[in-house]
């Protein structure tokens, strides 16, 4: 299943010109600079705004072009914006179950109770929704949409209205929702981390065009990728969780390839894990004395000369994963690295994801 | 001191069928209208304002004026309703509901635009993205979110109805029990010298129009305070 959308679109100030094809599997973050068109673009697979020769197609369904107009309301997309959205007439629960009454019951998948012990918000539904914090408001907006049994999900920025306690509290719902509705996806975002926490793929738009559309992976092995911003290049790993061991740690990967994490979650779960470039080090021999416990046996695939103090190596796990290390190029010269070398990554830290 | 007569009372029956008659149809005329003004700018709805705001700015008579040649048995209107078999409109109550309609229209739209702008337009498409037909999202979101607004409206429509005076001297005249409202009897008790019948009558205006712009300002204030 893809979502088609062929639009262009002129205002005073800027122009949006799309053409894509988008796979309906996932989800997919449509990535960009504030005032790149990612809202208006997210707007007209809404219907929300109205441009003439817009053509919109989700799967076979036809939701607009030439005369043919499917409202929003016949779309059956959940919608969650930027900033607070809830109908502030209504307590949480009257704001949960307005979109649930009006779904067919045929239609319906998921149901209230479920959905509020999903997103914690059992305690709260006899509440007017004004006294809720940040965190909680964005919460009922996800239940809600949810439970319309939506075809598409639409998020417009969800977190970026939140202070950081609050972002922190809502991601794992967020990346629970991703992964347990099996709804697609689309997400509006400009903040990196968002997008390697949650997203499988990302388009990239820029002065209302889309750039590219490819793989979350993908576009982190880049070594000028622009999801790097914030904290230099940073590599995704992915494995099963091992059993905790009797420090209380556990492998993450194959043997061969294993990092060690703290986690809560069960035996043989794929977690994801982000690793920055900067908190790899290189070694030739393996190093006994030290404190690092993630020491990898790595081959280096590519060195890229990032400016005068840094260099990006990418490396080649034993099970095939990409991953990054920021080296001074004195090191690199030091250490004679070069494409094919065999050698030992050192990593410091590792974030967990989901 | 305080009786009245029953010419007074006619005169208030009058008043009061020609002030709710025309509230109600304003709030049917009024809504959609107020609804397309904040829906955007275009020339067509800053034309539509204008036109709104007309009543606000012309003398009464030439209002009246118009509409007695409009509906009169000689205007357009009413040769029309003559040819079916009706009535033409001038110096009659459907005549002058006619008129206040017209005369009060920006004390309906003006209120309900000023709402539905403060409103927004995100809790329609929330609304909408949750399944609701667009009279479903009338009914369960912006009415309950706009009520001071319509309270507003509703109100000051009335009373500047019963303040209504010029358009309904034009196209009514002073017929007792059809279009002798109390603002031209009180005229028609002054001319005559009768003072105290004025009096009488001009004390319960003042104090009915004073109770409503009470009325209006604790809406409006707490119109302001529920919108979070």
């Amino acid at each position: 299943m893809t979502l088609r959308l062929r639009a262009s679109l002129t205002r005073r100030d800027f122009q949006l010109s799309i053409d894509i094809t988008l796979p309906l599997e996932g989800v997919s973050a449509l990535f960009g600079p504030s005032g790149s068109g990612k809202t208006t673009l997210l707007r007209i697979i809404a219907g929300l705004e109205r441009t003439r020769d817009a053509q919109v197609y989700f799967g076979d369904q036809c939701w607009q072009h030439g005369r043919v107009f499917v409202p929003l309301h016949r779309r059956r997309i959940g919608l969650v914006f930027q900033e607070h959205s809830l109908l502030p007439h209504l307590s949480v629960h009257g704001n949960l179950a307005y979109g649930y009454n009006r779904t067919p019951t045929a239609e319906r998948r998921l149901h209230l109770p479920e959905v509020a012990e999903m997103l914690g918000l059992t305690e709260l539904l006899a509440r007017p929704v004004d006294q809720l914090s940040g965190g909680e408001r964005q919460r009922v907006s996800l239940g809600r949409a949810l439970l319309i049994s939506p075809q598409l999900l639409l998020l417009d920025e969800p977190l970026s209205a939140l202070d950081t306690a609050s972002r922190r509290e809502i991601m794992p719902f967020l990346a629970r929702m991703a992964e347990q509705s099996s709804v697609p996806i689309i997400m509006v975002s400009h903040a990196p981390d968002e997008v390697t926490r949650l997203a499988d793929r990302v388009a990239f738009i820029r002065a209302g065009t889309i750039e590219r559309i490819e793989s979350l992976r993908a576009t982190l092995s880049r070594p000028d990728s622009p999801l790097f911003e914030d904290n230099g290049a940073t590599s995704l790993l992915e494995g099963e969780l091992g059993p905790v061991n009797r420090h209380g740690l556990r492998p993450l990967g194959l043997p061969a390839a294993q990092l060690w994490v703290y986690s809560d979650e069960p035996v043989g779960k794929r977690l994801r894990l982000r690793v920055l470039a900067r908190d790899v080090s290189l070694a030739l021999a393996l190093p006994q004395q030290i404190s690092i416990q993630n020491q990898l046996a790595v081959t280096i695939a590519t060195i890229t000369r990032l400016d005068e103090q840094r260099c990006l190596v990418a490396c080649h796990m034993a099970d095939g994963q990409l991953l990054l290390s920021e080296v001074t190029p004195w090191s690199a010269e030091r250490l004679g690295l070069q494409p094919g070398l065999k050698l030992y990554a050192l990593v410091k830290s590792v974030a967990l994801l989901l | 001191m305080f009786e009245l007569g029953p010419q007074d009372w006619q005169a208030i029956t009058v008043t009061l069928r020609l002030c709710l008659y025309t509230t109600v149809i304003l709030l049917f005329i009024a809504t959609p209208l107020a609804w397309w003004l904040s829906s955007g700018r275009s020339p067509g709805r800053v034309a539509l304002q204008a036109v709104v705001a007309l009543p606000l700015v012309l003398p009464p008579t030439v209002l009246g004026f118009y509409l007695l040649i409009v509906l009169g048995p000689r205007g357009p209107v009413g040769e029309a309703l003559e040819a079916i078999g009706l009535n033409h409109l001038a110096f009659s109550f459907g005549g002058i509901l006619v008129g206040s309609v017209l005369y009060s229209l920006p004390f309906a739209v003006q209120p309900l635009h000023q709402a539905f702008s403060n409103l927004g337009r995100r809790p329609v498409e929330v609304a909408s993205s949750l399944g609701a037909g667009a009279l479903d999202r009338f009914f369960t979101v912006t009415l309950p979110l706009t009520r001071g607004g319509f309270v507003v409206a509703a109100t000051l429509t009335f009373a500047h109805t019963l303040g209504e005076f010029g358009v309904i001297l034009m196209l009514g005249g002073s017929i007792p029990g059809e279009t002798r409202v109390l603002s031209v009897l009180i005229y028609d008790h002054t001319e005559a010298m009768n003072y105290d019948g004025a009096h009488r009558l001009s004390l319960l205006l003042l104090l009915f129009s004073f109770f409503t712009l009470f009325i209006v300002y604790t809406f409006s204030r707490r119109a302001e305070i529920a919108r979070i």
